[in-house]
């Protein structure tokens, strides 16, 4: 029976074996989830644990320290794995017409992807730097926590299924050419070209315990921080504060915002539908 | 009597008007917040509480991450988010997975909303062509919570609320009409 549907279950003992888990994870593996929205925590851990066919999150936790494949199974099920090319064509549309004008002035570009799961915002986002012909003179450094996802995201190579829904929003982005000259079909697969991974360095970096990219011209992080508690989401607004050059710019998910975070004060709203943000110049 | 601190509605094909026709028959002045997940489109804007603000009984809006829920409101999942509710009853918005193929998900909101309104919460099923709602019916249910579905005879697609009777947990079937009725009788008590 679903421990959820069931009446003698108790909720303060399901909430206490939560924050045990979430302390021996970030005790054991350095993983640190203390500060994310409980709500979808408790659903997915209660998820796994209904799947294992375990009784209790107590269980779960002994499962997650002693099985290194089950610790492998919650951070993926912990991490935001979620993700589509364009996601939000609008978004990018704005970035190509308002932020894009404005990084063709630097003669080099440093751009931080951060939680980039399977990194099909990432390839969206270089092919748009090819077709403004500022990719060569790019550096983007594409960061998730998980190094399972990060392993798709440097293959490059995503179903075929998909890719109907992506050519639609390539061209809702204000896409330039033909969506097909990125890939290759093969079979039930699509790969992108390789020569978009040539200025992308995939690494592991964890928002949460991390520390800042230094000098970044550009910082896209999308429908990572709806996850985090308030806290946690000033936390990781500074970093991007400390991490982006004056006049840098910030691109958030259609539901977040840096109003009412600590950082609001150093920022101009560039697109306040998009959610793009740009770093005041402080004289 | 109890006090009922939310009210969650789960509605999908036929959705809107049976959202328009259970708002409109509320008396103006009612104030346990409803928070309301309607399957869309991904791709649609906020249109939908634009629209039901319009009526000028509640005050309608789209729900925003880590707001505060509040009386005399009523809040719409936004489209292509999963709509959490936290225990400090602010929301929160996911984008994993679809569940029963949508996003927002109607057992999501139900679920998370049980587990902190408990016996305070009311849920309710209107029309829709799936099972979406059906296990956050049980849920509610199995918190002490009081559950309703539109009558199926007179919903526009009779799937979802007679998925949501065939659980076995639901309390009341109801017209439309009657379940305005029903609500403005918790709130005058």
């Amino acid at each position: 029976m679903n421990p959820s549907e069931n009446p003698d279950f108790d909720d303060s003992i399901l909430q206490l074996e939560m924050e045990l888990l979430l302390e021996a994870l970030v005790r054991q593996y350095g993983y640190d989830f203390r500060n994310y929205n409980k709500a979808h925590i408790k659903r997915r851990l209660i998820f796994r644990m209904q799947q294992l066919g375990l009784k209790s999150l107590s269980e779960l936790q002994h499962q997650i320290l002693h099985h290194s494949n089950i610790l492998a199974m919650i951070l993926k099920d912990l991490s935001i794995n979620v993700t589509e090319m364009y996601r939000d064509p609008s978004f990018y549309l704005s970035l190509r017409k308002e932020v894009i004008p404005l990084l063709r002035t630097y003669p080099y570009l440093r751009i931080w992807h951060a939680g980039c799961a399977t990194g099909e915002e990432v390839y969206s986002f270089a092919i748009l730097l090819k077709e403004e012909g500022l990719y060569d003179r790019s550096q983007i450094y594409a960061t998730d926590f998980n190094t399972e996802v990060l392993e798709t995201a440097i293959k490059g190579i995503y179903p075929v299924s998909k890719i109907k829904e992506y050519t639609f929003n390539y061209q809702a982005a204000g896409g330039k050419n033909s969506f097909s000259d990125y890939y290759t079909a093969r079979y039930d697969a699509v790969r992108f070209d390789p020569e978009l991974r040539k200025n992308i360095v995939f690494a592991s970096h964890n928002l949460v315990t991390d520390s800042v990219f230094a000098e970044t011209h550009l910082i896209i992080c999308r429908n990572v921080l709806i996850y985090f508690d308030r806290s946690l989401q000033n936390k990781v607004l500074n970093l991007f504060n400390d991490s982006l050059i004056m006049g840098g710019f910030l691109g958030l998910g259609s539901k977040e915002n840096i109003m009412f975070s600590t950082v609001q004060d150093h920022f101009l709203i560039l697109n306040p539908n998009e959610k793009i943000f740009q770093k005041k110049i402080l004289k | 009597m109890k006090t009922y601190e939310a009210i969650v509605i789960g509605s999908s094909a036929g959705g809107m008007y049976a959202l328009k026709n259970l708002i409109e028959g509320l008396k103006s002045g009612f104030r346990i917040p409803l928070i309301i997940v309607q399957h869309l489109s991904p791709h649609s804007e906020n249109y939908l509480a634009h629209f039901l603000d319009q009526l000028g009984i509640l005050q309608v809006k789209e729900a925003d991450e880590r707001e505060k829920i509040k009386q005399g409101y009523a809040y719409i999942a936004p489209p292509n988010f999963h709509l959490l509710i936290e225990a400090d009853q602010t929301f929160s918005l996911t984008v994993e997975e679809k569940v029963n193929y949508a996003r927002p998900s109607i057992d999501v909101l139900f679920e998370t909303a049980a587990s902190v309104y408990r016996e305070r919460l009311i849920g309710i099923i209107l029309t829709g062509a799936n099972h979406d709602g059906a296990n956050g019916v049980k849920v509610i249910k199995a918190h002490g919570g009081f559950t309703m579905a539109q009558n199926p005879a007179t919903a526009e697609s009779d799937i979802m609320p007679k998925a949501a009777i065939a659980t076995g947990k639901i309390d009341k079937i109801l017209d439309i009409s009657e379940i305005s009725d029903f609500l403005n009788s918790l709130n005058n008590s």
